[in-house]
């Protein structure tokens, strides 16, 4: 009967959380004192010169509102919008792009973008917790010291500037690396496949350098703290060998926080990807979020946007339902 | 996902000390090497700029691309301007703006997070759903789209209050969450039987256990604030003209300064921003130590 009322509780929590975000999203733009639809023209005005009668700016502003969902009161928009998004997931025709769809364009980008942020992420996740738990088990060693030293050196670091200091390094330096991605089109062969992971090496291996000083860290820390605790001792006393007490020991129970830094950055790949894929060009979310707000593509950019909201917002409601599986000493209450 | 790292780490550290023990000195060598580093670059970025007569973004004033000489510390850019100067005032900006934001965030969240934690109830239950609303919404999404809707005319103010209303909730949810354990407590239950009302009780019995968390979260989110405010700089959707650590790596990354050779343009903001923002990380680190230690834990 708890776990009923705690799941039914959470899904609750979830929706309200989903819902004040989409409104939020909704709202704050139509509050600025610019809109879309002034700056498009004023933009046609400046490219036709003064050409356009009245009437002709009447109807194109007419049918300009009634693309972008700005027609009406803003309750009725509001209705409008909040029906097309959660019902059908529509977020309208790409300005940019114009019959194709906000949501087509997205899901073509996708695979592009989780493909690299997936990778990367959890490479980045198996390598820092490896050698932050050796740091952080064998901390009064001197290879712990320069363990930790890369990570404190790594982490504050802004990732625009690895991801510079990378292209210095590795495109420009030592061409090894090309300064743009370019890839093979086509269907997906052995060759093209081979051309993906080559181009995207640099790319993904900023990105584990970005998230392996947290990783190294944080693992360290909890390391630390768990080799202290009394059922460790015992073991030791027990006679139990260093790698069992590091792994069976001390891993199983500082892994826990990790899950939950590992999961949730898993869901913030929409703005984690937006950095690497502009300072790249690879051809992902972020990019197509970056066209979107150069040239104007509002539709897009409130398509990704919510897009991100909704991932985060289920990935922290997933995670707590299945928390107490990873973590029997937790009870539903 | 800075903002999710530096909570954790920050979080987490003050629970157990003990790799601390071998400390004996009260100021470690973090706190030092990184206050030292503070001292440097909020010092140098203040003062010398009473020293110059010329305005940093001005185009044209030198001729372009010399080299290094005394007279230009670190040469002159493809714009003509020279580039000691050029960063001395984007490092200025920089912390203006991330020391602003991260006072509004630390006010912020501490007024929400302090009073939830203590008072409960419905008004903490709606706290709390903020808080999480707040988690789910990305901040450089949403900075791009009021950029966007500006058409490159985003003021740093409208910037710093973007960074304020999105950024409180990581801050927010972790005091809340120190309170609820203080709650509890027997002290607590002495100020209230004495007649001691909310505000009193917040502001004198619990701000002194969590102030340490919070001059740590203070740092964090200037660094945050800081990195924030660059990247948008660095894809261009900032105010360009100003100059931040951002702004200077857009325009020597939009004048191509690697393929014309001008490499100190480009790696001298670089070596700042790794430096400036080692130096908090390291002050922030080392208070954590410290404090640790003065609480007698280590």
């Amino acid at each position: 009967m708890g776990l009923a009322r705690y799941i039914v509780q959470r899904f609750i929590t979830y929706l309200l959380v989903l819902y004040i975000g989409l409104t939020i999203t909704f709202f704050l733009p139509r509050f600025m004192p610019s809109n879309p639809i002034d700056n498009y023209i004023a933009q046609m005005q400046s490219r036709v010169g003064q050409t356009m009668t009245p009437a002709a700016m009447a109807n194109l502003r007419n049918s300009l509102e009634q693309l972008y969902g700005l027609k009406g009161s803003l309750w009725s928009q509001y209705l409008h919008y909040m029906g097309s998004v959660v019902l059908h997931f529509d977020f309208g025709p790409s300005f940019a792009n114009y019959p194709d769809s906000v949501a087509s364009l997205i899901f073509t980008a996708l695979p592009w973008t989780a493909g690299l942020l997936l990778t990367s992420t959890i490479i980045a996740w198996i390598l820092g917790n490896m050698v932050g738990l050796v740091a952080g088990y064998f901390n009064k060693s001197r290879t712990a010291s320069v363990l930790e030293f890369f990570g404190i050196v790594l982490y504050p670091i802004p990732y625009y500037i690895l991801a510079l200091v990378a292209i210095l390094i590795l495109a420009y330096y030592i061409p090894v690396f090309p300064l743009t991605p370019t890839f093979l089109p086509g269907a997906m062969t052995l060759q093209k496949f081979g051309n993906i992971l080559y181009n995207s090496f640099l790319p993904g291996l900023t990105l584990v350098l970005a998230a392996f000083g947290w990783n190294i860290l944080s693992m360290k820390t909890l390391a630390v703290a768990t080799k202290e605790e009394p059922f460790v001792t015992y073991a030791r006393m027990k006679g139990t060998s260093d790698w069992t007490r590091m792994t069976n020991y001390v891993f199983r129970n500082a892994m826990l926080p990790q899950v939950t830094g590992l999961v949730l950055s898993l869901a913030t790949i929409f703005s984690g990807a937006l950095l690497t894929e502009i300072l790249f060009s690879y051809p992902g979310v972020g990019l197509l979020m970056r066209t979107a707000a150069g040239s104007g593509d509002y539709n897009m950019l409130y398509g990704t946007i919510d897009l991100s909201i909704i991932a985060v917002a289920t990935a922290a409601f997933v995670l707590d339902l299945v928390y107490p599986l990873l973590d029997p000493r937790i009870r539903f209450r | 996902m800075l903002r999710i790292r530096s909570r954790t780490v920050a979080a987490q550290q003050p629970a157990r000390p003990s790799s601390r023990r071998r400390l004996r000195l009260p100021l470690n060598p973090r706190l030092i090497i990184g206050l030292a580093l503070l001292t440097i670059f909020v010092g140098g970025s203040f003062i010398l700029p009473f020293f110059t007569s010329v305005d940093p973004s001005a185009q044209g004033t030198y001729w372009k691309d010399l080299p290094m000489s005394t007279t230009h510390l670190l040469g002159t850019n493809s714009l003509g301007q020279d580039i000691f100067w050029f960063l001395v005032f984007a490092i200025r900006n920089s912390l203006l703006i991330g020391v602003s934001a991260s006072l509004g965030i630390t006010i912020i969240s501490c007024v929400l997070g302090l009073s939830a934690g203590y008072i409960g109830g419905w008004y903490e239950r709606i706290v709390v759903l903020l808080t999480d609303t707040f988690i789910c919404i990305p901040v450089l999404p949403i900075l791009i789209v009021m950029s966007a809707l500006m058409q490159g005319n985003t003021s740093f103010l409208m910037v710093s209050l973007i960074l304020m209303a999105f950024g409180w909730a990581w801050n927010a949810r972790t005091l809340r969450s120190m309170v609820l354990s203080l709650r509890e407590r027997e002290f607590i239950n002495t100020a209230r039987f004495s007649g001691a009302g909310t505000v009193a009780i917040i502001a004198r019995e619990i701000f002194p256990y969590v102030y340490a968390y919070m001059v740590i979260g203070f740092i964090n989110t200037i660094l945050y604030a800081i990195n924030t405010e660059a990247a948008l700089a660095v894809i261009g959707l900032s105010k360009l003209d100003v100059p931040t650590l951002g702004s200077i790596i857009f325009w020597a990354l939009n004048y191509n300064a690697l393929l014309t050779g001008e490499t100190v343009w480009i790696i001298a903001p670089i070596v700042a921003t790794v430096l400036l923002f080692l130096g908090l990380f390291l002050t922030s680190t080392g208070y954590n130590e410290y404090f640790a230690y003065r609480r007698g834990v280590a």
